[in-house]
């Protein structure tokens, strides 16, 4: 089976976002970047398919030279090769769905895999863009997932419970945490990466439809009233909380 | 060019969602602002609620029928409304960001070549232009932002419109239009839903308490529980908790998990990691309860307890019972 998944390299969750200079971006002094963590599961879940299937895993990556970490590290964790297409990174979501439908088109790819969103532009939209570029049916969310004589049965995380889906390939499915539990990159995995191919293209993001005109942070108005120091000042909370804030 | 909006109408079971109806009124607002029309569009089989969307500002709404539609599928929903965009010359499409909405208007956006805004918190009118507002980052930074193309896709976080304003009272004419089964596309299909337990989903909640690792154990959660069901609300979780297996990812609050925007949301034993922080620090009203004053959590809550959250909450249960039935 043809696989492939498609990767984000973005800024580690725990990171403390400060605007740049220029108001537009955020600034990337003192960040470090990491593969984006949905798209962990998204990886492992290629790994299993190829294991049950065979085939090749390829991971796809819109970026720059950075990138090329977290794509060194999903072929640590067994990914076959890897193909960098370098672009504009101030681009929106339905530019990054183009760029990597033009590589992926030309794969012959049975399924793709993503995660479901990634932790810096959060939008939820580049795996069911892909998937319409590729004239494919797509799954977003996916906890769980069943493929049998190019069949498709997924489950995907609602409001209050899970959808059960029904597809074929080829398809596009969104990774949601829970779907399974990443590896780890063994040393021999580790190593084997520095010897895998990662290919580079070009594309050129001259159709971005999105302008950003500002970043900025969120105002805090929290009063942070400390209410008391042990179970005492209950009463006076809930009495905040009807009277001051209104909320109960 | 005058503005034409389209309002995706989401329903469940045959029942317009509540997220749906902020998004009406976002979409009469803004045709009120920029001198244009708006129209809903339902894709289902039979519609119990629909005469709801009259007291939020629709006035015409198109119902694609079919009984193969009464559960989602992306394919033939997208195909539908995309088509339907196409030939009516709508330029503005609204959805709510709900597990649906973000699912399908990514693909309408793709469809139509349309610039698309996820997640929207904000959407106005200045100078005659359209700009709209986006958390990113889990919502540690704000995107101010406008979209250049032709045809505009906006999704709107839930809970950010107020459905008790007045002056959205309209009369509504419903125009159904029923599809035949061979022009559905129906690669993917919903075959079922099943509903967790019965309990209500963090993302939907108007009141949320959430436990920490100052829990001590999942035998703890109970106290969150009975708050919850006397509140209405629902229980949430640190990513701690999560990974520990003490709860299931479906109730963890923060950066890889839910974005939530409450009513109210009562932290107890979390300390706030900023990746907490970023999903729930939209709430318009925090409560924290930890037992260390310095935890970071106190600094974005309105009001905090520093105790031992065992001790407080069995005291808070009985206090809140005085007030709710």
């Amino acid at each position: 089976m043809k696989i492939v998944v498609a990767l984000s390299h973005v800024p580690d969750t725990a990171t403390k976002i400060k605007i740049a200079q220029d108001r537009k971006n955020i600034d990337p002094s003192g960040v470090s970047f990491i593969i984006n963590p949905y798209d962990e599961f998204a990886i492992e879940e290629a790994l299993r398919t190829k294991e049950k299937f065979g085939g090749e895993v390829i991971a796809v990556t819109y970026g720059n030279d950075s990138a090329k970490e977290s794509i060194r590290k999903a072929l640590a964790m067994g990914v076959d090769k890897g193909i960098l297409i370098k672009g504009d990174l101030n681009v929106d979501s339905l530019t990054v769905a183009e760029a990597l439908a033009s590589e992926i088109s030309q794969l012959n790819t049975d399924i793709v895999f993503c995660g479901k969103q990634s932790v810096d532009y959060d939008s939820s939209a580049v795996g069911q863009m892909l998937a319409e570029f590729l004239n494919f049916p797509s799954i977003s969310t996916v906890v769980k997932l069943e493929i049998e004589d190019g069949k498709v049965k997924a489950e995907r995380e609602v409001e209050g419970g899970i959808e059960k889906v029904e597809s074929s390939l080829p398809i596009v499915i969104t990774a949601q945490k829970g779907l399974n539990e990443p590896r780890y990159a063994s040393l021999k995995g580790i190593m084997a990466a520095k010897s895998k191919p990662i290919e580079e293209k070009t594309f050129d993001a001259s159709n971005n439809r999105l302008v950003v005109n500002e970043l900025k942070l969120p105002e805090s108005k929290r009063k942070s009233k400390i209410v008391g120091t042990d179970a005492s000042a209950v009463p006076e909370l809930v009495k905040l909380l009807r009277e001051e804030a209104k909320v109960i | 060019m005058s503005i034409k909006i389209l309002v995706f109408l989401e329903q469940r079971n045959g029942e317009i969602k509540k997220q749906s109806l902020e998004a009406a009124r976002k979409g009469f607002k803004l045709s009120k602002d920029l001198q244009g029309g708006v129209t809903g569009v339902v894709v289902g089989d039979n519609i119990s609620n629909i005469e709801i969307v009259s007291e939020h500002g629709l006035e015409k709404v198109i119902h694609f029928k079919h009984p193969k539609l009464s559960n989602y599928s992306s394919t033939a929903y997208s195909k539908l409304i995309a088509d339907f965009v196409k030939e009516n010359n709508f330029n503005l499409l609204l959805f709510s960001h709900t597990a649906m909405g973000k699912d399908l208007a990514p693909i309408i956006a793709a469809k139509l070549k349309a610039g698309y805004g996820a997640d929207c918190t904000s959407i106005e009118v200045k100078d005659g232009q359209l700009v709209f507002e986006r958390p990113i980052y889990a919502g540690k930074a704000l995107m101010n932002f406008s979209l250049n193309s032709e045809v505009k896709v906006l999704s709107i976080r839930p809970n950010t419109v107020s459905l008790t304003e007045d002056g959205f009272k309209v009369n509504l004419n419903v125009e159904t239009k029923e599809v035949s089964e061979d022009s559905l596309d129906l690669r993917s299909v919903v075959t079922a839903y099943e509903k967790s337990e019965g309990k209500l989903d963090v993302a939907e909640a108007d009141i949320i308490i959430s436990g920490g690792r100052g829990m001590k154990g999942p035998e703890n959660f109970y106290l969150l529980e009975e708050i919850a069901q006397l509140l209405g609300g629902a229980v949430g979780a640190s990513r701690a908790v999560v990974d520990a297996g003490w709860r299931p990812h479906s109730e963890q609050v923060g950066q890889t998990g839910k974005t939530v925007s409450p009513k109210l949301y009562i932290a107890c034993g979390i300390s706030g990691a900023i990746q907490h922080l970023a999903g729930m620090s939209s709430a318009k009203c925090i409560v924290a309860i930890n037992k260390d004053k310095d935890a970071p959590i106190f600094q974005i809550a309105d009001y905090g307890i520093v105790g031992d959250v065992l001790e407080i909450l069995p005291v808070l249960k009985e206090e809140l019972k005085k007030y709710v039935s």
